[in-house]
């Protein structure tokens, strides 16, 4: 096999470096590099250290998505949204719920909302320690990531407990949620969020006054408001840039209007404020789940749409009008009037939207995620450009990438 | 257009006159605002392809100041056959607008938007890449999901689902 067979695109091509009879140097970094959280490729050129130019190379994770889901029932769409940004699932299925059910024009009960917000925060707290781990262990402080993960896990203990998979829970219905909280769901979610600032604390203990996160996060990659608006930059690093921007306060969706929560915004732009910003995120996040929770509703799970939701177990099986709605549920999906509609929600990392078409039938004309770090991707260049090599690590980690939603 | 198009164009423009960018967009390009809906309370603006590049900035000049999303429908086996939707939000006004060009499958072209605003870049080499409608002025039209020696486009609806290729 010679060398041939490996060739890659070269994206870029080496210069030479004015001044100088040396020529600046081409770096592949990745698909398979551990601080690129996933497979993202990117053709650096640089001069000695210097990052001079970047190209980032997606599309190694491509797996077709949003062609798969034009051959599905709406209902069966929802666990492929799951398995887009799988840091998040309970976003995505919240978006693509609201989206199917604005086609719908569907009513959904308060009780639900409520415990969408409350889900949805829960994944906001989960992903965040995520990147929070892994962000600290690119920069070399190993040991967060173990102290992130132990909360994580009693998070994903909560989503087994609630939709039996730690992770993929597919737990959204169109119409409402897939089944009814056990017992003593509401008690845990309680003691997690008793416990959970005192361990932001001891997160921020660790990292706040180390000399080297501080050096290695104030005053890099750089974004300005302006900028960070026309690369399309969404979530906390738009925010950490200066523009006071959150959808759950400014376009409220599933009764975010009737919580209560500070957006955290800043106008430094650099790596730190971003971190600032996710730490004070996870703690206005634990005030939202505990007013969903204090506030939590009485009544129904789901919308009354019999040709929409499922019928419960019980009347399946004792009533003969649920058991065929069931068999046509199940056998031939929904129709869903025609139109279209885009609808966003404020995930961890910023805007995710999609983009539903009907035609009328049982299965998605086409399904769209507009998805935030795809957006965020794009201005990775202005932020490394003219900086170190090192640094290119530490604005990755800070915009918080997942692959899996920026190839679909 | 048929007659009932028209009128129901102009019916949502008049009452959508207070919208800064649809008073904007009559006031710069009028004769090329083609069609207009108002459904599920998110309003469509057709746009005339020669004139989507100026309707973009126009736009954006109104108070629409960021551009959400790009993306594309194949109505296949219709013509024109792919429409390029433009999502457009306005942080100001807490809105949004909906930009469609309507292309068909015979030149598959459409102005880039990227001199706009430059986050278009990704989106519009995604729509060419699953799509194959061309953008021109565009700085770097590549596949973007595809292997760049891939053949064919695959979210187009005549593009086989399954079996080898």
């Amino acid at each position: 096999m010679d060398a041939a067979d490996f060739a890659i695109s070269p994206l870029l091509e080496p210069r030479p470096v004015e001044g100088s009879k040396d020529r600046t140097m081409i770096l592949n970094m990745g698909p398979q590099h551990p601080s690129t959280h996933g497979v993202l490729r990117l053709v650096l050129e640089i001069d000695g250290e210097t990052v001079l130019r970047l190209v980032p190379d997606i599309g190694f994770l491509h797996t077709g998505i949003e062609k798969t889901c034009e051959a599905k029932f709406y209902q069966q769409v929802v666990p492929l949204t799951d398995r887009i940004d799988y840091l998040s699932p309970m976003s995505n299925n919240l978006c693509y719920c609201l989206a199917v059910e604005k086609l719908l024009e569907l009513e959904i009960p308060p009780r639900a909302q409520f415990l969408r917000v409350l889900l949805n925060e829960l994944t906001r707290i989960q992903s965040h320690l995520v990147w929070l781990g892994t962000h600290a262990m690119d920069i070399g402080a190993l040991t967060v990531f173990l102290y992130t993960f132990r909360e994580r896990e009693e998070i994903l203990k909560i989503f087994e407990h609630v939709s039996g998979q730690r992770m993929m829970g597919s737990y959204f219905r169109i119409g409402g949620l897939s089944l009814e909280p056990p017992v003593d769901f509401y008690e845990r979610v309680q003691k997690l969020l008793r416990m959970m600032p005192e361990k932001i604390d001891e997160y921020e203990n660790l990292l706040n006054g180390n000399p080297i996160w501080q050096n290695r996060l104030k005053g890099v990659g750089y974004l300005s408001a302006a900028d960070a608006i026309a690369l399309g930059v969404t979530g906390p690093p738009l925010r950490a840039s200066g523009v006071d921007w959150d959808l759950r306060r400014d376009m409220p969706y599933s009764s975010y209007e009737k919580f209560h929560f500070k957006v955290p915004v800043s106008d430094v732009g650099d790596v730190w404020t971003r971190y600032v910003l996710r730490m004070q995120e996870m703690r206005e996040s634990v005030k939202i789940c505990q007013q969903a929770l204090d506030g939590m509703p009485e009544g129904r799970l789901n919308a009354d749409a019999p040709k929409v939701v499922l019928p419960d177990r019980e009347k399946m099986k004792t009533q003969m009008e649920a058991l065929i709605y069931h068999f046509k549920i199940v056998t031939e999906g929904f129709a869903v009037p025609a139109g279209r509609v885009y609808q966003a929600i404020e995930s961890p990392r910023g805007e995710m939207g999609y983009f539903v078409v009907s035609d009328g039938t049982a299965k998605p004309y086409r399904v769209h995620m507009r998805n935030p770090t795809y957006a965020s991707l794009q201005a990775l260049e202005t932020m490394c450009v003219g900086r170190l090599l090192a640094d290119v690590v530490a604005v990755i980690g800070s915009i918080d990438i997942v692959l899996g939603e920026i190839d679909r | 257009m048929d007659m009932d198009s028209a009128q129901e164009r102009d019916t949502v423009l008049a009452a959508h006159a207070g919208d800064p960018a649809v008073a904007a967009l009559e006031a710069a390009i009028a004769g090329s605002i083609v069609n207009a809906r108002f459904d599920r309370n998110e309003l469509t603006l057709w746009i005339a392809r020669d004139a989507i590049r100026e309707a973009a900035r126009t736009v954006r000049d109104a108070g629409y100041n960021f551009l959400a999303d790009v993306t594309c429908v194949d109505w296949y086996p219709a013509e024109p056959r792919f429409e390029v939707n433009y999502h457009i939000l306005s942080h100001g006004l807490r809105r949004r607008i909906r930009l469609c060009v309507l292309v068909d499958s015979l030149d598959p072209e459409v102005a880039s938007i990227t001199p706009v605003w430059p986050s278009a870049n990704f989106y519009e080499r995604e729509v060419w890449d699953l799509f194959g409608v061309r953008f021109s002025g565009h700085p770097n039209l590549r596949r973007i999901m595809m292997p760049d020696e891939w053949e064919g486009h695959p979210l187009r609806k005549d593009y086989p689902v399954e079996g080898y290729r």
